[in-house]
């Protein structure tokens, strides 16, 4: 579980985050959602220790990670995993490489045991074969699986995705949302994704929280968001004519049971 | 204000050093890094040390014969004048110049690149000291290989000049292996190679320094990369001087 305690975060004069308290829990995919400039990328990297916050705290499993001495932020970067917007591949490492790194830094397997396991890792992103070819000859989508094999490779407890969805075509951003589902159930970790892609929102959001000009606006998931009266929320989510058309489908067979 | 931003900067620049120069965290990924970064630093300029050396070594040699040679010098004088500007000023001095054209832009690209992909966060994020483990190897690495190259430039200058005497006849070669071999002092090239580590570590370094925190897009990458060249190519000119107070 990680929890964020009254987080604000300025650059010089500029606000980004206001007074941000949440909870995010274990085995459930968490979801930070909002428009673009929102701050949902500001939080997240405030949360995994790669911006300071101005005042606030952040605390996995009840440890303030602010109030941690440096060695000690670096062994528990060591339980996060993380897959940036742009996936953030080491290009002069081949895919198998890539997933194989942080087990090539930190744990002490033989060669054999560390090619195994980062191969067990592209097999459950569906990226068998691929082990061979480096970041730039494989598709947007393929180097985000890539991306997601890295950052599960050291069985973390904690998964970050900084708009994982990001410029994919939307039956390929479906694989991505299952695959973090279920990464997140199997390995019962606690998963934060940001998106403003309103279908992971409606089909992975176990827990949602809506940020508007760097304040938390709102907390839910997937079930309450059809019913909420968050007119900020309700712009963003229900933008769309499909979105809308859903809601009052939806809406409609609630009032009629 | 420009001293304030100066010592700003190089503040930053020591903070940077501070975290190159720890422990690397896994010495099998550092050894493999540092001959990775021999090859691209210091191999692949090999080609480039040689061709430049061999044709300066040679125009050094035909400047000196026709236009500063008179009859009341002796005969060995273009070769001896050829062999000290290889050893004292070129080989060193001039070639590391040139290195921090072709190395110090290609680090600061690279780094520079791999910040605004956020690689450099993702080394971060896994609890890898990103600047050990990108930096160090390359600094060690371009210390190690310089001295080589100032070795293989001193020679191949000196081929040059002979390649103007046997194939153009300017000079005999008795007058210029004279020239060659008069009054050999060893310590110039000792000289030669101490100088060559300082202006290693500042090209490697500086140029580190500049790609590793670029902050924005490819046009701040492309910026940083002429900066590293400029800034490494100052500093190298600074500190030739007193370098070559000191050692002399």
């Amino acid at each position: 579980m990680i929890e964020a305690k009254h987080i604000y975060k300025s650059f010089d004069d500029k606000e980004v985050l206001h007074d941000i308290s949440t909870v995010f829990e274990d085995g459930k995919t968490n979801l930070i959602i909002g428009q673009s400039g929102a701050g949902k990328t500001v939080l997240m990297r405030t949360l995994v220790g790669l911006l300071t916050p101005t005042k606030g705290d952040v605390l996995y499993d009840g440890r303030n990670f602010y109030g941690m001495s440096k060695k000690e932020q670096i062994m528990m970067r060591r339980e996060m995993g993380m897959i940036f917007q742009g996936a953030a591949l080491f290009d002069s490492l081949t895919v198998l490489e890539n997933v194989r790194f942080p087990l090539d830094m930190f744990s002490n397997m033989t060669y054999r045991e560390r090619n195994t396991r980062a191969m067990e890792c592209l097999e459950r992103v569906n990226l068998k074969g691929a082990e061979s070819k480096y970041p730039g000859e494989i598709s947007g989508g393929m180097q985000k699986r890539v991306a997601i094999a890295r950052a599960v490779v050291m069985n973390p407890k904690y998964l970050f995705c900084d708009e994982p969805n990001s410029g994919l075509d939307p039956k390929t951003s479906l694989v991505i949302d299952d695959l973090l589902s279920g990464i997140t159930k199997e390995y019962n970790t606690t998963t934060i994704i940001n998106t403003h892609d309103m279908n992971s929102v409606m089909g992975i959001g176990e827990n949602i929280i809506f940020i508007a000009d760097g304040r938390k606006e709102w907390q839910g998931n997937k079930d309450t968001v059809i019913s909420s009266h968050n007119k900020k929320l309700n712009d963003l989510v229900f933008a769309s004519d499909l979105f809308k058309k859903v809601k009052e489908v939806e809406l409609e067979g609630e009032r009629k049971e | 204000m420009l001293i304030f931003k100066w010592l700003t900067t190089f503040g930053k620049y020591l903070q940077l050093m501070g975290r190159t120069f720890s422990r690397p965290e896994r010495m099998r990924m550092f050894g493999k890094k540092y001959i990775k970064e021999m090859s691209q630093l210091g191999v692949d300029s090999i080609g480039i040390v040689l061709l430049i050396s061999f044709f300066i070594g040679a125009v050094i040699c035909i400047q000196i014969k026709l236009n500063i040679q008179s009859p009341w010098m002796p005969h060995w004088v273009s070769g001896y004048v050829t062999r000290e500007i290889m050893l004292l000023e070129f080989s060193s001095s001039i070639m590391c110049l040139i290195l921090s054209g072709k190395v110090g832009s290609n680090i600061a690209s690279e780094l520079g690149t791999m910040r605004v992909t956020q690689q450099i966060d993702a080394l971060e994020i896994m609890g890898v000291n990103s600047a050990s483990y990108l930096i160090l190897p390359k600094i060690a690495g371009l210390m190690t290989i310089m001295p080589f190259l100032v070795i293989f430039s001193s020679a191949t200058g000196i081929l040059g000049a002979y390649a103007t005497s046997f194939l153009a006849h300017i000079i005999s070669v008795e007058d210029l292996t004279a020239g060659i071999q008069h009054d050999f002092n060893p310590w110039f090239m000792y000289m030669s190679i101490i100088k060559s580590l300082f202006f290693a570590f500042i090209i490697a370094s500086v140029s580190s320094f500049m790609g590793y925190t670029v902050k924005g897009g490819s046009v701040e990458v492309g910026k940083a990369s002429t900066d590293a060249v400029v800034c490494s190519s100052v500093l190298i000119l600074f500190s030739d001087v007193f370098l070559t107070q000191l050692l002399s």
